[in-house]
């Protein structure tokens, strides 16, 4: 599945909003926005997927129709409004019109977050009667060879006659395109295509470096300068053709001085029910030592939300250490993605390193070294698929994985 | 740009406008997103409704809320920002 729309750009834009003098306060941390990752199982085979590279662990204890009717009950009453039914591939389920029809008369605004395959007439048309109220297509790029290359499958044709159907059931057309080395020099032409195929919002999610892509980061990575130029030729785009399409492009964090406000903080907003019934702060919150996160099948969410060490570990800003523990900007990052911190220093309640002011910044900077040292970046890339988790789970595939303390 | 006294405007297509019971106040829903309205904006958005002209909106509201001074103008300003977010469309 695609990621970064989640959860981020729903916070960025309610916190414009309060900005605006328009929102209320928010007094008691509620769980605005579940995500719903049905399965793991997915025909792409995405570089990019930020989807637990042991993921194969996980296919085979699917929760039921029942348990996620149940899972989408609690949450509501929690204060879950936003539903994303996620994955993997959340069509490789036949039940999604029964999620759906349940979201819908517990009125969750729902959002299908899909790569278009096995999206067929018959399917759209019951998640329209469901209640279904807007799909998330996501995109790869303009041209056939990269689309290909990068999902490791032949879809190209396939996405633009799904994006068709999408338009066609008149729901709004939300594309996603994950940018990475391979597809950011074609910044002007996807945004073309987006306008071409009527898209009412594009989100360009720079790849952020967790699961999948984390192991082939040094094969994704564009250059600083790559950034700059797309960043410039959105902003140009999107003065040129006022606000009909709404275009967000989400920076990467390595490149930035500070770190993101990871997930508008631990347990603040956002809640994950995944596949098998664990539920997480984010999506990649297992990678985090000596936590155990409730499973559905075991706990009610509200127990989860309200009470569970997990949720609770990372809320407010008594757990940081220095230099965030007395920085001046701690409000406003959070310090960070404990996920991040964790994978790339050891250390889960350190700074992020994508912060300047990291003792530990330099293993950004590496990073990005390794991206342009040429013997590194022509690796092959791994692509997710079901051989090379469990490869990576049998712990084959160690030279790609070593340097990381954890590999969600 | 301001809207008019005669303008109709009903909630933008796929958007949603709800009361919601667990956080106490009205939000919009969207594709990727979500805005809580505070109390007022939540009062003005709950009348437009596709019928009601701007005029009718504002003369509800000041009857129920007499004693809120300037009242009118922040009406105004409120519609005028669900315009420019694009929450809202004109129907006539």
């Amino acid at each position: 599945m695609t990621q970064a729309s989640l959860g981020q750009s729903v916070v960025q834009k309610e916190i414009q909003a309060q900005n605006n003098g328009v929102s209320s306060s928010v007094t008691k941390t509620q769980p605005l926005w579940l995500l719903a990752e049905v399965t793991y199982r997915c025909p792409l085979h995405c570089a990019f997927c930020y989807n637990p590279t042991d993921y194969d662990k996980h296919t085979q204890n699917e929760l039921t129709t029942e348990q996620w009717i149940q899972a989408l009950q609690d949450a509501r009453r929690l204060g879950a409004l936003q539903l994303g039914i996620s994955g993997g591939e959340p069509l490789l389920r036949d039940d999604i019109e029964d999620i759906v029809i349940e979201a819908k008369r517990l009125g969750y605004y729902s959002n299908l977050i899909t790569s278009g395959v096995g999206l067929t007439e018959k399917r759209i048309q019951a998640f329209k009667e469901g209640g279904l109220d807007h799909i998330q297509l996501s995109m790869h790029d303009i041209t056939e060879e990269i689309n290909n290359f990068i999902t490791n499958t032949k879809t190209f044709e396939l996405k633009k006659k799904v994006a068709a159907m999408i338009k066609n059931h008149g729901y709004p057309m939300v594309l996603n395109v994950v940018i990475h080395r391979y597809n950011i020099g074609h910044m002007r032409q996807i945004l073309e295509m987006a306008e071409a195929l009527g898209a009412d919002y594009i989100e360009l999610a720079n790849t952020q470096y967790y699961g999948w892509s984390l192991v082939n980061r040094s094969q994704l990575m564009p250059t600083k300068e790559q950034i700059d130029e797309a960043e410039r030729i959105t902003n140009e785009f999107r003065e040129k053709q006022g606000s009909k399409m709404k275009i967000f492009f989400v920076v990467p964090d390595y490149f930035s001085d500070r770190p993101k406000k990871c997930m508008n903080g631990w347990g603040e907003v956002f809640m994950i029910v995944t596949a098998n019934g664990d539920v997480l702060p984010c999506h990649s919150a297992r990678v985090l030592p000596n936590m155990d996160f409730p499973n559905v099948r075991d706990k009610g969410l509200d127990w989860v939300w309200n009470d569970s060490p997990a949720f609770n570990k990372y809320r407010g800003d008594s757990w940081m250490k220095e230099p965030c523990r007395s920085c001046a900007e701690k409000e406003k990052d959070l310090a960070g993605c404990r996920c991040q911190a964790f994978m790339l220093t050891g250390d889960a309640e350190g700074a992020d390193p994508v912060c300047s002011l990291s003792p530990n910044h330099h293993v950004i900077t590496k990073a990005i070294e390794d991206s342009r040292n040429p013997v590194i970046a022509s690796k092959p890339i791994i692509f997710r698929n079901d051989k090379n988790s469990k490869a990576i789970i049998a712990g084959e595939l160690e030279d790609r994985v070593k340097e990381f303390h954890a590999l969600p | 740009m301001s809207v008019n006294q005669t303008d109709i405007y009903a909630i933008a297509l796929h958007h949603r406008f709800q009361w919601e019971e667990a956080q106490s106040c009205y939000v919009i829903l969207f594709p990727e997103g979500m805005v809580k309205l505070n109390g007022g904006a939540g009062e003005v958005l709950n009348l437009v409704d596709g019928k009601r002209t701007v005029a009718d909106i504002v003369l509800a509201l000041t009857a129920k809320f007499s004693d809120v001074p300037d009242l009118a103008q922040d009406i105004i300003g409120m519609l005028d920002l669900a315009i420019e977010k694009a929450w809202l469309r004109q129907l006539n």
